[in-house]
């Protein structure tokens, strides 16, 4: 199996602070996987580092064979990284049209394309496109309501649809099913499955853990930076260390 | 049209294509407080090439908005290091820095002031203020308005979308003091004399002011705030000495109520909501 994403010994030091300590795991092509751990394991740095919000101190990450800790944060989307956030980070005011616009920028064809005033052609093909996946995924009624104004379950999915505008071959999730509740929680379920169905390599910090057995092939386990565990769920939820991270250690008597 | 009357809608068109220099950047997320500074630098730059070079006052005014644009360039990657009140107080130093250079460059007239020879009527000072208007809305139909939306509201977000966030805060500063220094050049020779104190703190704030009470969420909102800032002063004339004191609680209580500005993204959408609905009736 090819791998699509591949860290090898990765460090992140914040002042003398190690917050990510030689970590190395691999994403092949085509799968899920989650990367699980107890709060302040260092889930969310490694997105960070992934998508270049931080340079890294030490390690390589490899996007299709290709060494990315040099590449220029704004570059790694075009080589096929794109990310969800944990809070929701779209633009309130602006309609869910609008927002979707901005994930499409890496797929302009011209770099003028950015001066051209779209907005006079009726139906154009920018819009339509951001309308096709609206409705692929079953949120068309919403198109040119306000960002704002929109319950949180739908303002997380409309954040995985600009992400996904993009077309990415690797799609990260910072907790995509944190405060949704049950139906909520079904129709992301749903949203994620189609995209696997495309193809798109899924890499899932999330502490539900039914939501990650039912998706994701694959888990690695981060605690205070280090990688303890690695495999499927089954694998993983017997394992000593990871029970120990999650629960602590029980005293001998 | 009487003299007074021309000269309130020259007034008018100045103070729109100044608010424009102001929303430009401010709908990337700058509040620029030197704006003045760069409608001195058009000003005096036309004002020479027509004294001292003898050009026509139309390419004049054009170099004059050129000269400010690129000065604005020059300055847009140091001072974008700072973001914020920063970035503010950093425009507001410059636009002071600008105004102090002229009062004391003898060349053009230093304190005294520089008179410049040739005059334009008020039919090209309303020409160019509709030009602007139209260019600044032509631009609110491309991907642009949206970007720079993107860079105001999440630098971070905006960047990991693949945005030059830099490139597009450096376009943002200059096309805005670009339209600055073209409003600097047209009022140099319609009025036919500059003076540097003229460009100085009272404008910038007035043009910041007329841009915070249109609204920054419509392009239509600047047109709208300069035109209230110009005209309720001139409707309030007849009560002399307090209509400054009248209008700056009018002030006041407008952005109390509408903290947004006058024309807000919600109105625009009720409106075409309304027509959508009368026109599902209507067929």
């Amino acid at each position: 199996m090819t791998m699509l994403l591949s860290i090898q010994s990765l460090s992140k030091t914040f002042g003398g602070l190690e917050v990510v300590r030689d970590l190395s795991f691999d994403v092949p092509d085509g799968t899920a996987t989650a990367l699980i751990g107890p709060n302040g394991a260092g889930k969310t740095t490694v997105f960070n580092l992934i998508s270049g919000v931080y340079p890294v101190t030490s390690g390589s990450i490899r996007m299709c064979g290709v060494d990315i800790v040099d590449l220029p944060s704004r570059h790694r989307i075009g080589r096929g990284i794109a990310r969800s956030f944990q809070n929701i980070r779209l633009i309130p005011r602006l309609s869910v049209i609008d927002n979707l616009l901005i994930g499409q920028h890496v797929k302009l064809k011209r770099p003028l394309d950015v001066l051209r005033p779209f907005r006079f052609a009726r139906d154009h093909e920018w819009i339509r496109a951001a309308k096709a996946e609206l409705s692929a995924f079953g949120l068309s009624q919403y198109a040119d309501e306000p960002v704002g104004l929109l319950p949180y379950g739908v303002r997380k999915r409309v954040d995985l649809i600009r992400a996904i505008l993009s077309s990415p071959s690797l799609l990260m999730l910072d907790e995509p099913a944190a405060g949704l509740n049950a139906s909520e929680t079904r129709e992301l379920h749903r949203h994620l499955d189609i995209l696997r169905e495309r193809g798109t390599t899924l890499l899932i910090i999330e502490h539900d853990m039914h939501f990650i057995r039912s998706i994701c092939e694959q888990i690695v386990v981060l605690n205070f930076g280090c990688k303890i565990a690695e495999g499927p769920f089954d694998q993983v939820r017997t394992d000593q260390q990871v029970r120990e991270a999650y629960l602590g250690t029980e005293r001998a008597t | 049209m009487s003299g007074y009357q021309t000269g309130i809608i020259v007034l008018l068109a100045l103070n729109t294509i100044a608010a424009y220099g102001v929303y430009l950047p401010m709908s990337a997320g700058q509040l620029n407080l030197g704006i003045a500074g760069f409608m001195a630098i058009g000003a005096y730059a036309a004002a020479y090439l027509t004294n001292a070079c003898g050009w026509p006052p139309s390419a004049a005014i054009g170099a004059g908005g050129a000269t400010a644009a690129i000065l604005a360039f020059a300055v847009a990657m140091p001072m974008l290091r700072t973001q914020g009140i920063y970035l503010s107080l950093a425009t507001f130093a410059l636009g002071q820095v600008i105004s102090a250079i002229f009062l004391n460059l003898d060349i053009v007239g230093g304190a005294a002031g520089y008179p410049v020879a040739t005059h334009i009527e008020a039919s090209v000072v309303v020409s160019a203020a509709t030009l602007v208007v139209s260019l600044v809305w032509l631009m609110s139909t491309t991907r642009l308005t949206v970007y720079f939306a993107a860079v105001k509201n999440d630098p971070l977000v905006a960047d990991l979308l693949g945005l030059n966030v830099k490139a597009l805060g450096v376009a943002a500063l200059t096309v805005g003091a670009g339209i600055a220094g073209v409003g600097g050049a047209l009022y140099a020779h319609y009025f036919n004399y500059i003076e540097a104190q003229y460009f100085g703190v009272m404008l910038s704030t007035y043009t910041v002011l007329y841009v915070l009470l249109g609204g920054t969420q419509s392009v239509w909102g600047p047109l709208v705030g300069a035109a209230i800032f110009t005209l309720v002063p001139e409707a309030l004339r007849s009560s002399s000495q307090w209509r400054y004191a009248i209008f700056a609680l009018f002030i006041i209580v407008f952005m109390a109520l509408r903290p947004q500005g006058l024309l807000t993204r919600g109105l625009s959408r009720q409106r075409t909501q309304a027509r959508a609905q009368s026109g599902s009736t209507n067929s």
